[in-house]
């Protein structure tokens, strides 16, 4: 019987990080639900990445707590946390992929780490997460021949290799031709959906996100300031919120850095 | 000063962390670390051949030139022989090594690291000090001794060509000397001193890739580190070595 607890793959609670003096998250609590593709959005620099890089383990919070599948992951040893990410597949912003490897042996590359399969199964599992991608054909080009989408979606087929409960997106869709990007967003979706299991986006493109994912949180200052559908989202009645999702130029978050008053400023003869 | 102390601190972490890593990263797939001693062997190879005949052939002219003032052109394979064994040999390979080999490793590891390799790596549950900074490290440390011996015996054969065909020593007496007045002690001390200093070369070319700052700039930094830090390391080790053996 799944309770209120196991709902939840990941779940955080009170969570702090700086660099330096500078705070990234602030209080920071959220909750992602199994079988569902979150986003996680917010303009540049509110520290969506740091926040995966905290899920993962990549980092360690100040303060505050992180459960993933029910394990406080700032408390794992360095080999339970290990463990821990065989369950986790990891789409990086730029693919990520060993460049001193083929196609093929990307994929592969955990099945031999962590596994003692045979040639002949290691095969055929990396030609059919290959073939989901659509990325058969291209099992022995190496990394520097492929396009920025085909690299993605390899990377995508390494993520998947291990069928792990949770696959996680960092800005999948940046610098990404309208072809390549409709294949990431329907690859992103049947994955979820056909492999049962739960993805979080981090992104900062709305249309796209919104086209993607059940549910939606924005991230700014550090804090969670809405969460809900996209259309909940697109409604939602904080000016910040209506800017980021529509992309107005000015509004709560100002178009002009803040500067000395224009006319002072040009008649002035020192530099300031 | 203090950032020196720190940056001694961090290589030595850093070295506590190779070292417990490298029993279970050797054992386990020990064609990765055969791959690096390859890696790093071939590409130090011919550079090392060249020099060391260069090396051997000014050993043989300067030495003939400094001996024959004392009538002691004799000893000249005795000569080139302590001098290659015990110090150029060891040194001048090191430093051949940090250019060639180190600055390959690091910039291999660093641009791993501004690629997110290295992260990915870690993602997928995999340690990059295990699978990729371990056979790295230990391919320099077995390479280094190898490279040594083959820089040493073409040194040789480069005084020998200077001494015996040039300047007219006698081939015989060239090798009697050597043989009679060379050590196996001075060999030990040529091996152990190759040994350290590729532990050392090694050391610091894997751990400016694993630790330099992901961006193009960073990569070439700690390429330049690298070879500072090893030929000031190698000298210095170098001194401290001889002091204790002499």
């Amino acid at each position: 019987m799944p309770d209120a607890t196991t709902d939840y793959i990941v779940e955080i609670e009170g969570l702090g990080f700086s660099r330096g003096d500078r705070p990234v998250l602030d209080d920071l609590s959220l909750g992602i639900r199994r079988g569902e593709v979150t986003a996680i959005m917010g303009p540049s620099g509110t520290g969506k990445t740091t926040l995966l890089r905290l899920i993962t383990g990549q980092l360690e919070p100040e303060r505050g707590d992180i459960r993933v599948d029910g394990r406080h992951v700032n408390r794992l040893s360095r080999r339970e946390l290990y463990e821990l990410r065989q369950d986790i597949g990891m789409l990086f912003q730029q693919g990520a992929l060993l460049t001193d490897y083929d196609v093929f042996e990307n994929v592969a590359f955990p099945l031999r780490e962590h596994t003692n399969l045979p040639e002949r199964l290691i095969r055929q599992v990396v030609l059919t997460k290959l073939h989901a991608v659509g990325l058969r054909g291209a099992a022995r080009m190496m990394p520097s021949e492929l396009s920025g989408g085909m690299a993605r979606r390899v990377a995508l087929a390494r993520a998947i290799v291990m069928d792990p409960k949770l696959l996680i997106y960092d800005e999948p869709f940046a610098g990404l031709d309208p072809i390549s990007l409709g294949v990431v967003l329907r690859l992103i979706r049947n994955m979820n959906d056909a492999l049962n299991i739960t993805s979080i986006v981090v992104s900062h493109d709305v249309l796209q996100t919104a086209a993607v994912a059940d549910r939606s949180f924005i991230l700014a200052d550090g804090k969670v300031v809405a969460s809900g559908s996209p259309e909940q989202l697109r409604t939602h009645d904080s000016g910040f919120v209506q800017q980021f999702m529509h992309g107005h130029a000015d509004g709560p978050v100002p178009f002009h850095y803040p500067a000395p008053d224009y006319a002072e400023h040009l008649l002035s003869r020192r530099e300031s | 000063m203090r950032e020196s102390i720190e940056k001694l601190g961090a290589v030595t972490l850093f070295f506590g962390r190779v070292l417990a890593a490298l029993p279970q990263a050797a054992l386990s797939r020990p064609g990765l670390v055969v791959a690096q001693i390859y890696n790093a062997g071939t590409v130090s190879l011919i550079l090392i051949m060249i020099c060391g005949f260069f090396v051997g052939m000014v050993l043989g002219l300067q030495g003939y030139d400094s001996l024959s003032r004392f009538s002691a052109e004799d000893s000249l394979g005795t000569l080139s022989a302590l001098s290659l064994f015990k110090e150029l040999g060891p040194v001048v390979t090191a430093l051949l090594f940090a250019g060639r080999a180190g600055t390959s490793m690091t910039s291999e590891i660093g641009l791993m690291r501004a690629t997110d390799q290295l992260s990915a790596m870690e993602m997928m549950a995999v340690d990059p000090v295990k699978r990729v900074v371990v056979p790295r490290f230990l391919g320099g440390v077995i390479a280094m001794p190898l490279l040594v011996a083959i820089f040493n015996a073409i040194g040789i054969t480069g005084t020998y060509a200077i001494g015996v065909s040039v300047m007219g020593v006698d081939s015989g007496v060239f090798w009697s000397q050597l043989l009679s007045t060379v050590d196996l002690s001075d060999v030990a001390e040529g091996i152990f001193k190759s040994v350290v200093f590729g532990v050392a070369a090694s050391l610091l070319a894997v751990f400016e890739g694993y630790t330099c700052t992901p961006t193009a700039e960073g990569v070439g930094a700690a390429t330049t580190r690298t070879v500072v830090e090893t030929a000031v390391s190698i000298l210095v080790l170098d001194y401290l070595i001889t002091a204790a053996l002499i």
